[in-house]
């Protein structure tokens, strides 16, 4: 029941960091429902807890309050190991600094999650360069990823989030460090994962990028201000092509 | 566990710096390479001391008279006396511990005049009277021909075994000695062996010039009536020789009449104390070895487990990394252990057949030397030392990489993420 309507389902979500006698209130209960498919932008101000968002999404870090449901898996204080095996399983990062190990080549860098699932090495380098393929990076196998372009590493890096088969795909500001031409090419890429059926998030600071999504979410004082759908994310589009001209 | 992707890791680890990789794993490597020198060179020592006492039976021991200390029976203190062929019957009608009995006794003009004679040559050398026993409790390699046996014993024959420098001095080199007369104190005997000793040094010298003859010709030859010069025995299997001991020298008191408190009257030494006594001190030895050996490796440990604490923290964003793509936390401590335990046991195993191999080279030294080497014998690493240091390295290897492993899981992985 829940499975089928929410990928991602969380109630009064809260989140506070605590440094010394300090404590900051980051998020102060989000609530939020994200259907499977769904292709979505999270905006903010700097600052706003949208990276704080993803992280908790992604199982890297914990929350303080609130319920947090991914896949139909409640997501409570649970072991490393098994944070470790939803990550692998379910979930697919891409970073904004692309964060590939820098002694692999392009080929082992995508097939590492396969490892950690103790596939052969034959089989996921088989996998990896499918996956690579689809990228248009085959002849780039075995390069190093000091030889390689930030679109490059970055579609490696999808490549890489994709190949566990992950339910979502959480990615912050993955355009972040690209040109816009480079990263209207990293946006098509997603738009076809997202095509195939899986749920993507993004995290972003420009409009084009958010346009480029079927909703927008903007964070403001820790809560959702604004959550926008489909049309109307097309009228912000055309705005935004307004004033481009 | 032999996965590529693991050895890419670990080697990557270790080639990003070559110098620091290098002088801790030299660490492990020197204290190995000392650990193997001196266990080796404790083992040449011992070696060497046990030589010493040639090949005689750790069982047996030595009996003979001295002068009485105490008053007993109307006799006097200070009195002199000798066992005799009787003692040695008693002895083996009621020890029931004894293996083996030989009354020996030594000729006259041991020393001094020249006594033995054959044609124009002449010298002077020990001579002994023995059973074909005394062969068995302190054995000497016969090279030629046999030692006494049981029916020169019998039939009283004058025949002798020489050492091998009496040959030497009374024998050209292309002479056969077997079946040829020398003359001993007057009387003609036939050789009918070679003997030379099998310990070192003086004892072996003092061998190598005895001539030995049947007990029982000696005693009649030489006029020495039923006298007994002094006994070598061996205890049973399962029997202590000490026990034997003093079970011989409370026998010879009460048939020579000789106070039962009066211990010095009989004097005796025992083999097996000295055995023990030099068992003690090179187990004492080997276990300061020890104790330093492992000391040594520690340290070089320590030094690891150190450099992979810094490997560790270096890695931080790597790792983090690695684990937002699913790597469980057993993944990377089981990367990290298998990371220390490799140098651990790479550079060990180097130490090992580096200090192996000094001791290999100083053997084949020695050996070149010859005899003269004196206290040091075939220094040598046996292999289950040497296993068992290799395994101690694998554990070492083990324990210096548990630390820095459940520091790199500690660390929550969002805080690995973000790490610069
Ligand atoms: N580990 C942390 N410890 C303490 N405070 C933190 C920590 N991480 C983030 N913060 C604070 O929490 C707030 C939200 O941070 P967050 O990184 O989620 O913002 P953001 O929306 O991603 O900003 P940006 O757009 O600049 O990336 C900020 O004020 C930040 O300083
Ligand atoms: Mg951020």
């Amino acid at each position: 029941m829940l499975q089928t309507e929410n990928m991602i389902h969380l109630r009064g979500l809260h989140k506070s960091y605590v440094t010394g006698s300090n404590s900051l209130h980051v998020l102060k209960g989000i609530d939020l429902h994200i259907a499977p498919g769904e292709f979505v932008s999270i905006m903010g101000s700097s600052g706003s807890g949208k990276s704080t968002l993803l992280n908790i999404l992604g199982i890297l870090d914990n929350y303080d309050q609130g319920q947090y449901t991914l896949a139909g898996n409640p997501i409570v204080k649970m072991s490393e190991t098994k944070a470790a095996a939803f990550r692998n399983q379910l979930i697919g990062f891409v970073f904004q600094s692309f964060n590939l190990i820098s002694f692999k080549n392009a080929l082992e860098n995508v097939a590492l999650p396969l490892y950690y699932q103790k596939i052969s090495r034959r089989k996921r380098n088989q996998m990896a360069m499918e996956y690579l393929d689809r990228m248009g990076l085959a002849d780039w196998a075995n390069h190093m990823p000091n030889e390689l372009s930030g679109g490059q590493k970055q579609r490696i890096a999808i490549a890489r989030a994709l190949i566990s088969k992950p339910k979502v795909i959480l990615a912050d500001e993955p355009t972040g460090a690209l040109d816009t031409q480079t990263s209207y090419e990293v946006m098509d890429i997603l738009k076809e994962v997202n095509a195939q059926g899986i749920t993507i998030l993004i995290v972003t600071h420009e409009h084009d990028i958010a346009a480029m999504t079927n909703r927008i979410i903007r964070l403001r004082d820790g809560v959702i201000a604004e959550d926008i759908r489909n049309g109307e994310v097309k009228k912000i589009k055309e705005m935004a092509f307004a004033a481009a001209i | 566990m032999f996965d590529r992707d693991r050895w890419q890791e670990i080697f990557e680890t270790l080639k990003k710096n070559k110098m620091r990789t290098f002088f801790t794993a030299f660490g492990v490597f020197w204290g190995i390479f000392m650990l193997m020198i001196m266990l080796g060179s404790g083992e040449g020592l011992r070696k060497g001391a046990s030589s010493g006492m040639g090949d005689m039976a750790t069982n047996s021991m030595f009996m003979w008279t001295q002068q009485t200390t105490m008053p007993y029976k109307g006799f006097p203190r200070g009195r002199f006396y000798n066992f005799n062929n009787a003692d040695t019957r008693a002895m083996i009608e009621n020890i029931d511990g004894i293996e083996y009995i030989a009354p020996r006794i030594q000729g006259r003009s041991a020393t001094g005049d020249n006594n033995v004679v054959r044609g124009e040559r002449t010298g002077a050398f020990n001579i002994q009277g023995d059973y074909p026993a005394y062969n068995l409790i302190d054995p000497m390699n016969i090279n030629q021909g046999r030692f006494i046996n049981d029916n020169d014993i019998a039939l009283n024959r004058k025949v002798a075994v020489i050492g091998q420098r009496v040959r030497n001095e009374m024998f050209n080199a292309d002479e056969n000695p077997i079946g040829e007369y020398i003359r001993i104190n007057g009387v003609y005997f036939q050789i009918v062996g070679v003997a030379s000793s099998r310990k070192r040094d003086h004892q072996a010298m003092q061998d190598n010039q005895n001539i030995y003859i049947p007990f029982t010709t000696l005693q009649k030859t030489y006029n020495y009536g039923d006298i007994v010069g002094w006994y070598s025995i061996t205890a049973r299997k399962g029997t202590s020789v000490a026990d034997v001991e003093t079970r011989a020298k409370a026998l010879m008191r009460k048939r020579h009449n000789v106070h039962p408190d009066d211990t010095r009257a009989v004097g005796s030494f025992n083999v097996e104390n000295e055995f023990l006594k030099m068992n003690r001190l090179f187990a004492g030895i080997s276990g300061l070895i020890w104790i330093v050996g492992i000391g040594t490796l520690m340290a070089g440990v320590i030094g690891i487990s150190n450099i992979m604490l810094v490997v560790i923290k270096e890695r931080t964003k790597e790792i983090g990394i690695q684990r937002a793509i699913g790597a469980r936390p057993w993944t990377i401590v089981s990367q990290i252990i298998t990371e220390s335990v490799f140098l651990t046991t790479f550079a060990g195993y180097l130490g090992l057949v580096a200090g192996v191999g000094v001791i290999e080279l100083v053997n084949k030294a020695l050996q070149g030397a010859g005899d003269s080497a004196g206290m040091f014998k075939d220094p040598s690493v046996s292999f289950h030392v040497a296993v068992s240091a290799l395994v101690i390295l694998i554990i070492a290897g083990v324990i210096a990489g548990i630390i820095p492993a459940r520091k790199a899981v500690k660390v929550k992985p969002i805080e690995a993420l973000r790490y610069e």
